[in-house]
């Protein structure tokens, strides 16, 4: 029996089939519903209110150390949020990335399909029906949109901390020479956008391993024994052959946009080595989505 | 040409249906469904008898091992997109984000459907909350819902768009009596509307009064399938007839003559005290009033007539040796 037959055989189709809108509209309805889930969740809203309150306290412990003997001690970057609130942003990024950040995109990515799996409620969307590799492609936007809104809740309460607290200048660089504040705000923004995209490849491997579990918990955990892993590797000399290619290795050259000359290759090489991870760890959750039983 | 033509008298059509697991199991062992269109199938069968991995293959949550699945004449899973906007599903028990309501969670389905108007949302969720009962909790958040609410809430998610096929896995877990018969009268309304309605259950007194058509599966294999009253016929119905104690003979000479077969004389003691004899036989397609009219033409007394046709559970016990409620 021919496959026209199969589809379009008498009665096949008693009533017209429905008309679905064009794929695009489709998508971007159910990304719509997919953000509001996202970033209404009152979960997700704490761990964004947390990373905003890295900065608050940062400016508030150096405003009130400022004129102790305390004061110009501490990481990268802090001994200069007193003179420019500006470095609030730098110094709170700086803090945050190497932990509170990935366990925050850990728990929003790992959770994007394992989440929905341990509720059921895949088992629902996929029968509406939506199409298999749209619904990852939505849950892939919404975590990139996640990990986004929280180097942004750093950023912006940094920035609003720091210019309240400090005031906003001239930025001096590493090299010691001075920008004026706009190209000094431009260079700030350079950072932020650098540690966002930074987080890509960790986004992409907590999206796999949310397709391989029904437990988001075990998603969430693997995802940031990932980039722990990674950071562990990258301590290591005798590992240097492959420190290039390992997912943390560029996080920390945002600093890049502290030199009189930006090197634009040091910070592409850093952007490519996230599409890679990106590339390699989407593809495998897509493979593993678009093919698994659901059997929860 | 004359298969294509059975397909399209189908809502639910397999071949050779088959699911193996990786740990060797075989859950589902060569299905051929065939539901027709229009029609209350029963599907039924014990727990773990492989119901709920059949109706994940059919709607393409679950690929078979081997064979094929056909919803209203599309193959699955490769017309998904195309066929399952006209299906509508409750697929082991409902699931929702208990943190949203109940509005906001069909909201949230409703987001996914390509072929739904986004116009209508608002106004198609209300319509199916108020259609199984749940209007007056719209704005509760699921978690605070009750098992059978929360039941409800997955039957109004597969009434959300108009369907020309429902598949309802267990729709009744959870309900109580009440809850039940309202299922019921759902199914039949749903099926006087013109859709074909599949029905799990291993709870068969629950949906046998509703069913046309009944399925019994029993690990992983379809025992038989058709018509309900088929079904129970084949077992076939019997008749007691009680008369007095002198006339047993001539009723059983009645009785043969009509052509019935397994005509006995019951030797227990009866209920009518003495004086009176019970004859029992295979009815077969006679219809018991040809029987007493004939009897009363020999003028035989009837002092009692009785007809037991066997219960669908009956027939499964008898094809199987099992009870209902043996899990695998």
């Amino acid at each position: 029996m021919s496959r026209a037959e199969l589809l379009d055989g008498p009665g096949g189709s008693p009533a017209a089939a429905p008309v679905a809108a064009p794929a695009p509209v489709a998508f971007a309805r159910l990304l719509r519903s997919e953000l509001r889930l996202v970033l209404g969740r009152r979960r997700n809203l704490v761990l964004l209110a947390g990373l905003a309150l890295v900065p608050v306290v940062i400016g508030t412990v150096l405003l009130v150390t400022r004129d102790s003997a305390l004061s110009g001690q501490g990481p990268a970057f802090l001994a200069q949020v007193t003179g420019n609130g500006l470095f609030l942003v730098v110094a709170a990024l700086f803090l945050c990335l190497p932990f509170l950040l990935p366990l925050c995109i850990g728990i929003a990515s790992g959770d994007a399909v394992a989440g929905e799996a341990s509720a059921g409620t895949l088992r629902y969307l996929l029968v509406v029906p939506v199409p298999r590799g749209r619904l990852l492609a939505v849950k892939a936007l919404a975590a990139l949109t996640f990990a986004a809104a929280a180097v942004l809740a750093v950023a912006v309460t940094g920035l609003l901390v720091g210019a309240a607290f400090f005031g906003v200048h001239d930025v001096v660089l590493l090299s010691g020479s001075t920008v004026p504040v706009g190209e000094g705000v431009l260079r700030v923004a350079g950072i932020v956008a650098y540690v966002g995209l930074s987080l890509t490849g960790l986004v992409a491997v907590g999206l796999f391993f949310s397709t391989l579990t029904e437990v988001p918990v075990g998603a969430m955990a693997a995802t940031v024994v990932v980039a722990v892993v990674s950071t562990v590797l990258d301590s290591l000399p005798q590992l240097s052959a492959i420190h290039p290619g390992l997912l943390t290795h560029h996080w920390f050259d945002f600093a890049e946009f502290l030199r009189v000359q930006v090197d634009w290759g040091v910070v592409g090489s850093g952007l490519a080595v996230q599409a890679a991870w990106v590339a390699v760890f989407g593809a495998l959750a897509w493979a593993r989505f678009t093919t698994a039983d659901v059997t929860s | 040409m004359s298969e294509a033509h059975h397909d399209g008298d189908l809502a639910v059509r397999t071949a050779g249906l088959t699911k193996r697991f990786r740990s060797g199991q075989v859950a589902v062992d060569g299905l051929d469904l065939a539901v027709p269109r229009g029609a209350v199938y029963g599907f039924l069968g014990p727990n773990g008898s492989g119901k709920t991995t059949t109706i994940r293959m059919l709607l393409g949550l679950a690929r078979p091992t081997a064979g094929r699945a056909w919803l209203l004449g599309s193959a699955m899973p490769e017309d998904a997109a195309r066929v399952l906007p006209r299906v509508g599903a409750l697929v082991e028990g409902p699931a929702f984000h208990p943190y949203l309501t109940g509005r906001a969670n069909l909201a949230r389905l409703d987001a996914g459907d390509a072929t739904a108007d986004p116009r209508t949302s608002r106004r198609r969720a209300d319509a199916a909350l108020d259609r199984v009962g749940l209007g007056a909790a719209a704005t509760k958040p699921y978690r605070q819902y009750s098992l059978g609410m929360k039941q409800r809430l997955g039957l109004a998610a597969a009434l959300l768009q108009p369907r020309d096929l429902l598949v309802l896995d267990e729709p009744t877990n959870g309900l109580d009596p009440q809850g039940t018969r309202e299922v019921r009268h759902l199914v039949r309304e749903l099926a006087d509307g013109g859709a074909t309605v599949l029905v799990s259950s291993h709870l068969l007194a629950e949906i046998e009064q509703v069913c046309s058509h009944v399925g019994i599966m029993s690990r992983g294999r379809l025992l038989l399938q058709g018509e309900r009253a088929a079904l129970t016929d084949r077992e076939g119905a019997r008749l007691a007839v009680t008369t007095r104690s002198g006339q047993a003979d001539a009723a059983a000479e009645v009785l043969r003559g009509l052509g019935l077969a397994e005509v006995a004389r019951d030797g227990r003691a009866l209920p009518g005290g003495a004086g009176t004899a019970r004859l029992t036989a295979v009815l077969g397609p006679t219809p018991p009033e040809k029987v007493s009219a004939a009897l009363v033409h020999a003028g035989v007394d009837l002092v009692g007539l009785a007809v037991d046709r066997p219960s669908l559970e009956q027939v499964f016990v008898e094809l199987t040796g099992e009870g209902f409620d043996v899990a695998r």
